[in-house]
Order: C-alpha cells, then structure tokens, then sequence
C-alpha cells in the first residue's frame, strides 16, 4: 500500500510540475515585461540606482507595509476612479496641482505657478523645470498635452478606447468629452516647454480644483507609446515612488526615485500596499509587527487601538455624507410637510452612536463641514416627533400613512450597515404614525431603478473627489441631473440658478456665497435626510512618523517616515 | 485501460459543453446591469450606452454565447473588464496560489487523517479511538473562518510564533518563476526563504485542511473495520501475519478505494478555491479572483474562472477514476 500512496504523491508531484509549466510560460509574461521596466527604467536615467535601491530593499530599512482591503484595479490614474489605485498611483505619478496634506486646499506640484484671465477662460500654467519621469524621459508642456488629448479625445492613438479604456472621471470633471456641447477644455496650447494654455469655452469655476485630483496626473508619454494598454499594469510618472512589481491581489511594490524633484524626498525606500480583505485579520497582521499602516479599520476597534502601546489612532476628516432620500415627485412625499416630518422623525444622533461608534457626526447639510460655501447657519432638523406628528396632520395625515424604504445592499463608508440603518428609520417613523416597509434589491437594480424613480423613500451617501461643493450639491440635487445622479427628483430653479452661477463663476467668496444660499433653500425644501458624516478611522504602528491622511483617501507618503 | 482513458476523455465534451452553458446562463441570470454596476452610482445614461455598445451586451444572449464558445476554442478566455489583461495568463498565478495551498492543506489533511483512520480501527473503541473520532466530529462540523481567525490570534498575535497572513514575507519578495513558492525558492536554492514560505502555509494549510482531515479520518476508519471482517483478512491472520502487518499490507489496499474518491472530491472542492481561507488568510487563488470578480460583475473572468474550477474539478475525478483501476484490478468498466 505504501506504493500506492507513493503513486498518488507522485502523480500529485507530476500535476505541481505540469502546472508550474503553465504558469512559467504564460505567467511571466506581465512579470518580464514589469521587470523589464524596472531595468530599462534604471538604465536610462541613473546607471548607480539600481544597485542602491536593491541595497536599501535587502537591508529592510526604510520598507513601509501599506495594508488595505482590496486591490488596486487599474495604475492608469486616469481609467479609473477606484479609491485603492489612485492610493497607489498617488505615490507614482503627479498632477500640475495637488491638495495640501489634510484639507482640499490646492498647492503646486508639477506647475510651480498659474494665471487665470479676467474671464476666467484662459490658464496659463509654468511648469517646473528639470523633471524627469521614471523612465528617464524628460517632463514638459507637450507631455501636459498629450496626457489631456487622451483622455479628451478616445479617437486619440493613447485613448486605447478599443481595449475598453474609458475616462469617466474626467468625463465627469469636464463636462464630457471632445466635441461634445458640455465639454469646457476648449483648446490645449503649448506656449514653450515650461509653459501651457488651456482655453475654455465657458469658464468653470472648479476648474483648478479639478487638476489636484490624482487622477489628473501626467504619465510619460514614451510609456504610453511603449507600454500602448498594458499602462494600467506599468504606470510611469514623476512622483516621489517608482513603479516594480504587481501580484494580483496580493502586492503592490514600489521604490524610491532618487532623481525626485523634491530633495531629500521620499523618506523611505520602499513601499508595499498589501491586500488583506479582512478586518480582523489585517489588525492582527498590524499588532504583530508585519504591516505597518491598516486602512479599513472597523469603528468597534478604534476604542481598543487607542488604548494599545505601540498603534497609534487616525481618523480622517469627513467628505461624504450618508442620506435618506425622498422621490420629491410621488405622492406623498411631493408635499413638503411630510418631507419635513420625516426629517423631524428620524433620530440622527442615534443613528451615528449606533453605527459608527462615535466616529461620526450628524449632517445638516448635503456637503461635508470644511468646504467651500458650507452654511452653518442653517438650522438643523432635531429629533422632534411632536412637531413631525403636527406636520403630517397639516397635510392631511394625521390618520397616518404607508411608505416604502429602500434599502442598499451593500456597505459604504458613509453607511457601513444600511440594514440597521433602515430598521431605526422603520422605529422612528412608526413612532409618528408612518408604517413603513422596507424593500430590498440588489446592488445594480437598486441603482437602476432609483434612477428611474419607482422609489419613495430610499437610503444612499455621496464621497467628495475633488473637494468642490458642486460635486455634491450639483450631481445630487440639481434638476438638469433628474435621471443621472438626482435620485430625489428634486428640482428648483432657483436653486439651479443658484447652482450655476456657482460653476461660472471664478472669485471663490461670490461662489461661496451662492453655495450658502442654495444650501439654505435645499434644507427648507428638505429633499433629503441628511444623516451623518463618517469619520473613517485607521492604524499604524508608532514607528510611522509625519503619515496624515487625506480626506480624498489617498495621500502622498513621501514624508512618511519608520523611526525605531 | 487505454480505451477507458479515451472513453473517459470523449465523456467529456458533452459534460464541458454543458459547463460552458451553465456558466455563460448563471451570470446572465444575476440581476444587474454590469454597466450600470462598472460606472457606479455616479455613472450617467449615455455612459452606461456606450459601455454596453463596447462589451457587446446589446448582443443577443445566443449571440454572445457563440462568440464565447469560439473564442474558448481558441485558448481566449476573454480579458477581464477590471484588469484589461488576458484572463488566460492573469490566471495562472492565481492557480499556482491554489495548487500549492491545496497540495499542503491535502498533504496534512491525508497523512494526519489517513493514520488516525487506520489507528482508530486497528485500536477499536480504545481511548485514542474516541478521542480521534471526537475531534474529527468537531473538525468536520468547525466553521474554517472561526478556526482561521483563531489560528491567528493565539499563532500569530499572542506567541507570534507564525505569520499572520500572505504566502511569505511581504518586506522581502520572492522572484516568482513558477508562482509556486515553495518550488521557485527551492529553484533559487534559497533555504532559508523556502522556510519562511513553508512556515507561511502552516496556519492556512491546517485551516483548510481540517474538514477533509476530519472526513478522511472517519472514511477510513469505517473502511477499515469493514475490510478487517473480510474473509481474506481472516486467512491471513490464520497464516500467522501480525496485526501491523495485516493492516499496513493487506488491508490497507482494499480500504483505500473509498478513501480515494473522498480526497479526490475533497481535492477538487479545495481546488475550486476556498474563498474563506483565502480571505482570511488574504491567499491570493482562484476562489479570490473569482469572488472579486462577482463583486465587480467582470462577467468574463465569472465565467471563466468557474469554467477552470469545473473543468479542474472534472479532471481530478477523471483521474481518481484511473487510480481506482490502479489500486484495485479486479474493477471493471
């Protein structure tokens, strides 16, 4: 029997060696090509850095584990707007702009200075001088433009539209794409290498806060030429990190770029974003040493990292808000009481103790505290049932009445448990006489037909990109997005005009002036339940030093620093 | 037994046909527009449009099947909507992360389970006995999370005697070749390496391998006793052979036919990817790739991942057939 056995080891040996040929001779292929890079990358800019970065790797020092819950889905910043691959190519590659530290507060990055023309049409960018990217080309306006025509343009040779390469973020931040009405870049004009124009057809008054966005960042026109679609496996930029190696689902790896045009910057050597799917496992790998930043860390724990010698707590500043929403045009949420009492009805501040274990606050208005324009003398609905009974009975309801409640089914930061969410909205609105049935759909349907408006009530949150308030107050309740991304239906046209003057205009206490005022006139026409902004909440060991984090979710790491 | 094999293998076109069918209806079947879930909550209609235009939804569904079935017979599993990459090469890593923590999740599960089989037959009713088969009832019946999560609380946070999570030491990666790790570090000659990457699979291995350890063990066991009874068994201890002998020698053989088909099957299954292990484990294999997959709605890689688990599966039960006819001659077919 001991030769059977031996049989079934060996053939089990033989199937190893059957499958390691596979994966030797179709595998390596992306492999070769990354290494490759690596190696041409070294080559052509700096003979000596090869040997020093794998010096500095094979000592440990200096090596930064990064560790999240899932993995990046595309390194191309501009292909995606996923928040884990723009972590990642936020250390790869640089915009003309970038956000300061903790706030949407714009600083230069690869333009050192700007102008804007009188009427808002023209921005003459001056870029800096002497940079080169990872593979040794060097930066200039014409690379700005090249980055620019491709995503404008998906006719353009580095679009790759064929491969399925889509650009909705800047879609979205532009106003749509070459030769659509919408789309306000105009024209991309090179003035010489260090200087560039972009003219607008109408002016856009977010325009620049656009360009800190990480997915507005300048990739080596030589790499698109080389690398043609697989660039979303092999980013080539500017920044601080350069590019070596991804395993699926597992690793991320990237090391210092000594030519960095910041001296003395990167700190570290090298950085691993690590994929760890689950919570409670990725703590685990955090106390035992082997990671040293977590992401994604549940609220529950935060009281105990607190408290533990040797982590250390963050928390980043809120830029989302979580809602229950109402179908504005079915009855009876069409009458403006019943929308008020429902508001007056749910209790808030129980709903962030429940859920978020304090790591949130209540929202009164659809845009988080800290940008632009939010009003902070409007005044909040309280939890007040009395008045929410009296309102309904001004509408004729004092019998009460039936709603339904949609519900989403899957978690978001800004509404990490919608189910339990839905129950309490359920408790508090029986409570004023509002029988409510919660009904539940799938992820993609739910979307779907909250957009075609068969919903009365339902739950949903919105996170910030940009930083700039038309983000949120525009795509959520602005009455020419009915059907795209206003699932309330709500429409004012004063609140419109408000909304668009915001976007034209260029001085930015007039826009937040007409932000304030439209957030005034969107709280009494209550088309929403604004119910919390979360603070997510992370952990590092206390080696990490000068790590902040951001409130758009990713943040340089060229400070960070390990210190015994 | 050539003319089996060749049987076997004609067996199994209608079988694959069918798998491809299965696997092209279930994700048709999911509710959900995938454009509308790629774009996200923030997607536009005209996007939404002109995604469907470039995937080729607006196809009839028979239409896209056809266009599947001949792109498979060409080797093209499609490219993944998330990656963009070939699904036929970006696989294979993935595969290798399966395969190696099934070999060793197998390897305890059958020398652990196999001899706590034969002991607890051999020592019927004994203490050993009771208490091998106690716990094979708690490992058969243990949640794999529960058991994972605590491996990794007492092994890695609180003696931190073992790794918590990957396949090695993230600080210090290996040049895969094979992308099997234990294999490529014994390829580099690195021991040392191969050690960290071997102390890596202990907690996801005896994880995964202990509900077909559990199964293994109770198999053989019944298999055992029932093959002891037998005439043969009782004419050999007439000839005077001891009890090792009679067990290790004679029995063994005849009992391990049923025992093969649990490890085949119990093979198979881990094959297919052990999604909770590998979560937890944060094990980058098929049943990951798939499950991100569904999360994302990649219709090619749903379909075909699963098509690569089944026909992984198909081909294991193909095997453990032929080992049937190795291990006992007398069957026919």
């Amino acid at each position: 029997m001991r030769l059977r056995l031996s049989l079934l080891a060996a053939l089990f040996l033989a199937f190893v060696l059957f499958l390691a040929a596979c994966s030797g001779d179709g595998g390596a292929n992306p492999d070769e090509s990354s290494d490759d890079a690596a190696a041409e990358t070294d080559e052509t800019a700096d003979g000596e850095s090869e040997g020093e970065a794998e010096e500095a790797s094979a000592s440990g020092d200096g090596v930064l584990v990064f560790a999240r819950g899932g993995d990046s889905e595309s390194l191309d910043p501009g292909s995606t707007t996923d928040g884990e691959s723009s972590r990642v190519t936020q250390q790869v590659l640089e915009g003309l702009l970038t956000f300061e530290k903790d706030s949407f507060e714009l600083k230069p990055a690869l333009a050192h200075d700007w102008e804007v023309s009188e009427d808002g049409l023209k921005y003459t960018f001056y870029l800096e001088e002497g940079v080169t990217f990872h593979d040794g080309t060097p930066f200039n306006a014409e690379a700005v433009k090249v980055n620019f025509e491709r995503w404008a343009d998906p006719e353009h040779e580095y679009a790759f539209a064929d491969e399925g390469y889509v650009y909705s973020m800047y879609g979205t931040m532009f106003g749509g794409y070459k030769g659509e009405e919408g789309h306000v870049i105009e024209e991309i004009n090179v003035v010489n290498d260090y200087e560039i124009e972009f003219v607008l057809n109408q002016p856009l008054g977010f325009f620049l806060q656009n360009l800190g966005m990480s997915y507005f960042a300048i990739t080596s026109p030589a790499a698109l030429e080389e690398y043609g679609p697989e660039i979303n496996e092999n980013p080539v930029g500017t920044g601080p990190f350069k590019f070596v190696s991804w395993t699926k689902d597992d690793s991320i790896i990237l090391d210092k770029f000594e030519d960095y045009r910041v001296e003395g910057l990167p700190k570290l050597d090298r950085v691993i974003f690590e994929v760890i799917p689950d919570n409670a496992a990725r703590l685990i790998a955090l106390r035992s040493g082997e990671i040293d930043i977590m992401d994604g860390l549940n609220p529950d724990d935060a009281a105990g990292v607190e408290a533990e010698d040797g982590l250390e707590l963050l928390t980043r500043s809120e830029n989302n808000f979580g809602y229950v929403g109402f179908n504005t045009q079915k009855e009876p949420l069409d009458k403006v009481e019943v929308r008020q009492a429902i508001n007056y009805a749910i209790d808030k501040q129980a709903i962030a103790d429940a859920l978020y274990a304090g790591y949130a606050t209540t929202a009164k208005n659809p845009l988080p505290p800290g940008y632009l324009g939010y009003n902070d003398d409007v005044e909040a609905y309280g939890y007040d049932p009395d008045k929410a009974r009296e309102l309904l009975a001004e509408a004729g309801f004092e019998d009460g009445l039936d709603i339904e409640l949609w519900t989403m089914p899957v978690a978001r930061p800004y509404m990490p448990d919608p189910e339990t969410v839905s129950q309490i909205v359920q408790n508090n609105l029986a409570d004023v006489g509002i029988n409510v049935t919660i009904v539940r759909e799938e992820w993609a349907p739910y979307l779907e037909k909250t957009l075609q408006g068969e919903h009365q009530l339902f739950i949903l949150g919105w996170s910030g990109t940009n930083g700039d308030p038309d983000y949120f107050l525009s795509s959520l309740l602005h009455g020419s997005n009915v059907g795209s991304s206003n699932r309330t239906f709500y429409v004012n046209e004063e609140v419109d005009e408000l909304l668009d003057g915001a976007k034209r205009a260029i001085d930015q206490d007039e826009r937040a002036e007409l932000y304030a005022k439209a957030q005034e006139l969107i709280s009494q026409d209550s088309p929403m339940v604004t119910l919390v902004h979360s603070t997510p909440v992370m952990a590092t060991t206390s080696k990490v030093k000068n790590y902040v984090p951001h409130p758009s979710t990713s943040e340089s790491l060229a400070e960070v620093e390990l210190v015994e | 037994m050539v003319t089996y094999i060749i049987r076997r293998l004609l067996m199994l076109i209608p079988v694959l046909i069918g798998m491809t069918l299965i696997t092209f209806s279930i994700v048709h079947l999911i509710p959900g527009n995938p454009a509308q879930v790629i774009l996200g909550e923030t997607a536009t209609g005209e996007a939404i449009a002109n995604l469907e235009e470039t995937m080729g939804l607006n196809e009839p569904y028979f239409v896209q099947y056809w266009n599947y079935l001949l792109d498979l017979l060409q080797g093209d599993l499609g490219t993944s909507l998330r990656s963009k990459a070939e699904i036929s090469s970006e696989i294979l890593p993935y595969i290798a992360a399966t395969f190696e923590l099934t070999f060793f999740a197998m390897l305890f599960a059958i020398i652990v389970g196999v001899n706590a089989g034969i002991i607890s037959a051999w020592k019927q009713n004994s203490w050993f006995d009771f208490l091998a088969m106690l716990f094979a009832l708690v490992g058969v019946s243990m949640p794999v999370f529960w058991l994972a999560l605590m491996e990794q609380w007492i092994f890695a946070q609180e003696l931190g005697w073992l790794p918590a999570y990957g396949r090695q030491d993230s600080r210090d990666p290996i040049a895969a070749i094979t992308h099997l790790y234990v294999l490529d570090s014994l390829i580099h000659l690195d021991f040392a390496r191969a050690f960290t990457i071997l102390k890596h699979l202990i907690l996801p291995s005896i994880a995964l391998g202990t509900i077909p350890m559990a199964i293994i063990a109770r198999m053989t066991r019944s298999s055992m006793l029932e093959v002891m009874k037998s005439d043969y068994i009782r004419t050999v201890r007439a000839k005077g052979s001891g009890q090792f002998l009679v067990i290790y020698k004679h029995a063994l053989k005849n009992a391990m036919i049923p025992v093969v088909t649990v490890i085949g099957l119990q093979t198979g299954v881990l094959l297919g990817g052990a999604i909770l292990t590998e979560t937890i484990f944060s094990w980058p294999g098929v049943g990951r790739y798939v499950y991100e997959a569904i999360n994302y709605r990649d219709y090619p890689v749903i379909q075909s991942g699963i098509l690569v688990i089944a026909f992984i599966f198909v081909m294991i039960n193909l095997f453990v057939d032929i080992l049937y006819k190795k291990l006992d001659p007398r069957i026919k077919y």
